[in-house]
């Protein structure tokens, strides 16, 4: 369909709001919102980060899944305990994708799932003795961790277990790091507020333990790369870009992430930010601690990549200037044959995304590299400065949806009919029912890397291959088909 | 046989709950009652009159040894003392650890999952720990549990504070469930007019004061042996004040939802009976130093 102008955007709004009840309405209109690409704040067209409606079905995580499986879950030589009850621990083990070098269960542990496991008796009498107890058997077991988190699950806030106490003397009885971090799951709205839990946690715990210690060798060229976190690849990627223009990348926060890397990150020159969301408290913090300048990225698409490389350069000498230069130009030939075997094949498509941290705004440059349009965008767990970063690359009387209500996603496909839908798990099945293409952007669908030129490759081959994939042909049921004969419509009604 | 009652007995801490609900149920058990206390306190004390013990095996503690709660067998934790009195205790952590009201629920939940609560019962008394903190502590009041709710009080402030927020505790699940206050019963403190006083706040919560426990030294000495005064000295008036309420509390019919009071109601009350003065609202907020300068103007 031709795109949407102002006049229509807005009246589909008022169309999904409709079936709302008045205090219903009134909360979600403020969610919902046309683009204008003239706004230089989002506060005018948008609230952002809010409780969600009862009754609703949001797509929503929580604190617990912020900090546990996104910021803290990804650091390798660690060992995450997910203290409380056995299911926060096993139902998000493994699911994010954070992909690692090492071997699992000797000297990395990221797909294993260390739980305290709750049981009634641990609730009545606490479960600060077990945990104790369980530190204790992981370091007998395990003892090629570098250290260990404990992620704290809701009963944990409920009982007032006293973690930070367990912490601090198991700490001193193994020599090695404990971290206590109270993301128990009902704090906040959203899982963004446990990235900031476990950005603080950082700040507390991890940082700092190498200050006033010269013993690291520092180069002009150091660099961090945070908040990639390795989803099938993603950061091996990107470090490659930015070593072969000449820098040093000192850590990666945290997919693939050490614990070491993070007590290094404060001798760097420059921090820069994939997904500013989940990460930006500790860059923020390290600006105002350590001096250390920070600034964001995005390497999806070529565009966007080339873009981001010399702005990156720009912040160092001519000779990083140059190898920015040589990189773009090395994979010029790849990404340009990508393009031009890939462009014919989806040119024209829309595309509606709802993702979390950075995807419903970083991703857009590489869909128009396909020649694809994104007609609409949204949030799970953004704030106004994301959408402060969305407005620009967003066409104009696009469509923007915080955190969106599965009722209103739906009925913004069926109205706006999308050729892809890029979201999570939880709405995949829904969107292929009703026959549209539809790719998972949480996991990059069990494929990946996107990122860097080698990621565009595999990007672009995902979206040609579920776009035009043969099945979506075959997706009305034989005796829903316009029959082709008199007989056949007959048996259609069950007449022979 | 007569229909089970479940009664529950709350009150503010130290006012005598326990020593109170142990006399009278033992009393109850001397007219022929069967009866089942559910001490639903971490302190595990509500059976220890009858049982002659220091404190009983509770079922978290014993839950806790054995791994879990479905390890346990009703008999290592159901003792019967005088009377054939059935003792349990819900027990629960030390204090500042854990979560107690937790406990309860998964304790009176045992109980029921392995059918303590048998045909033969005439009453269930369930004490319980001082306010209604949490939801675990309104356990023994939710839907088929207790029926009628005893506050014990005596004529000091913050007691009958206590009573009357209790009440409203009540107002909560007794809209949502059948539960009713029954009465309060005083537990004598020998404060000035204390009888007319309870009488008094009965009448506003619209209820009754079922019954007046005078104070007798001889409940003390009873409680030092590890016994009810029903047990140790049978032949005591004290005894019979038991037996009086026991008798009360058989032939209750006064179960009302309460109509609990407004904090200036309640002072009202204190200050007609003298408990509380008049606030004078000119002192509110000034310091020593203020207060000495005008004095000296």
């Amino acid at each position: 369909m031709a795109a949407m102008t102002r006049e229509e955007t807005e009246a589909l709004i008022q169309e999904v709001l409709e079936i709302y009840p008045e205090k219903a309405k009134k909360d979600r209109a403020k969610h919902l919102a046309v683009n204008d690409q003239g706004l230089e704040k989002s506060s005018k067209c948008i609230t952002s980060n809010r409780k969600s409606l009862p009754g609703v079905m949001t797509i929503r995580g929580c604190a617990y899944a912020g900090s546990r499986g996104v910021v803290w879950g990804p650091v390798k030589d660690m060992i995450h305990i997910s203290h409380g009850p056995v299911g926060c621990g096993q139902y998000s083990r493994a699911g994010r994708r954070n992909y690692y070098i090492g071997t699992t269960g000797i000297n990395t542990f990221v797909t294993m799932d260390f739980t305290s496991d709750f049981q009634e008796k641990d609730i009545v009498f606490g479960g600060d003795k077990k945990l104790a107890k369980l530190i204790g058997e992981i370091e007998t077991l395990f003892p090629l961790n570098k250290g260990i988190t404990v992620q704290s699950e809701c009963p944990i806030g409920l009982i007032g277990d006293d973690i930070e106490a367990v912490s601090k003397k198991a700490a001193k009885e193994i020599g090695k790091d404990v971290v206590p971090i109270r993301c128990e799951g009902f704090r906040g709205v959203s899982q963004s507020l446990g990235h900031h839990i476990a950005n603080d946690s950082i700040r507390d715990w991890v940082l700092g333990k190498r200050d006033g210690d010269d013993s690291f060798e520092t180069t002009p060229y150091d660099v961090a790369v945070i908040g990639d976190y390795n989803i099938g690849g993603d950061a091996w990627s990107s470090r490659t870009l930015l070593e072969e223009m000449g820098l040093r990348v000192v850590a990666q926060w945290s997919g693939d992430g050490t614990l070491s890397e993070m007590e290094l990150t404060p001798k760097v020159k420059l921090n820069l930010v994939h997904c500013y969301r989940s990460i930006n408290y500790i860059t923020r913090h390290m600006e105002e601690k350590y001096g250390i300048p920070w600034i964001e990225y995005n390497f999806f698409g070529p565009t966007k990549i080339a873009e981001s490389l010399r702005t990156i350069a720009a912040q160092f000498d001519d000779k990083i200037k140059e190898g920015a230069e040589r990189v773009i130009e090395r994979y010029k030939a790849d990404y340009e044959a990508v393009i031009a075997k890939y462009r014919p094949r989806l040119e024209g498509k829309k595309v509606m995304l709802f993702v979390g941290g950075l995807r419903p705004r970083h991703t857009i440059g590489a869909y128009e590299d396909l020649g694809m349009e994104v007609i609409g965008t949204g949030y799970e767990f953004g704030h106004n400065d994301d959408y402060d970063r969305t407005l620009k690359e967003m066409g104009n009387a696009t469509l923007l949806y915080d955190d969106v209500t599965s009722y209103e996603f739906e009925e913004f496909v069926k109205k706006m009919k999308p050729d892809l839908i890029g979201s999570g798990i939880k709405e995949k099945y829904v969107f292929q029912k009703m026959g549209i293409p539809f790719r998972q952007m949480h996991s990059w669908d069990y494929s990946g890397p996107y990122h860097g030129y080698d990621g565009f490759a595999i990007f672009a081959r995902d979206m040609d291959m579920t776009l035009n994939n043969p099945c979506w042909k075959q997706i009305q049921a034989p005796w829903k088909k316009p029959a082709a004969n008199a007989e056949d419509a007959q048996r259609a009604a069950g007449g022979l | 046989m007569a229909r089970l009652r479940q009664c529950a007995i709350y009150g503010k801490g130290g006012i005598g709950k326990s020593t109170t609900t142990q006399n009278l149920v033992a009393a109850l058990a001397e007219a022929g009652k069967k009866v089942m206390i559910v001490g639903c306190d971490p302190k595990a004390d509500s059976t220890r009159l009858i049982l002659h013990a220091k404190a009983q095996n509770s079922i978290m503690q014993m839950a806790s040894d054995a791994g879990s709660v479905e390890d346990l067998e009703l008999e290592e934790v159901l003792k019967v003392g005088y009377g054939e009195i059935k003792c349990v205790e819900s027990g629960g952590p030390e204090p500042g650890v854990g979560c107690a009201g937790r406990g309860v629920i998964t304790a009176i939940n045992f109980l029921e999952e392995e059918g303590a609560y048998t045909e033969d019962l005439d009453f269930v008394f369930y004490d319980v720990l001082g306010d209604v903190v949490c939801g675990g502590f309104a356990m023994p009041i939710r839907e088929n549990k207790a029926q009628e709710i005893y506050i014990v009080c005596s004529g000091e402030m913050m007691a009958m504070y206590a009573a009357n927020n209790i009440a409203k505790g009540i107002v909560k699940y007794a809209n949502s469930g059948g539960v009713r206050l029954a009465g309060l019963i005083c537990n004598s403190r020998e404060t000035d007019r204390e009888d007319e006083l309870i009488i008094a706040l009965a009448e506003r919560l619209g209820t009754q004061m079922i019954h007046f426990v005078p104070r007798d030294n001889v409940v003390q000495r009873a409680e030092i042996r590890r016994m009810t005064c029903i047990e140790y000295d049978p032949s005591h008036s004290q005894s019979d004040e038991y037996r009086a309420l026991a008798n009360k509390i058989i032939e209750n019919k006064n179960l009302v939802i309460p109509t609990p009071i407004t904090m200036d109601e309640l002072e009202e009350l204190l200050m007609e009976f003298g408990i509380m003065e008049a606030e004078d609202e000119t002192i509110v907020g000034k310091k020593a130093v203020e207060e000495a300068a005008v004095a000296a103007a």
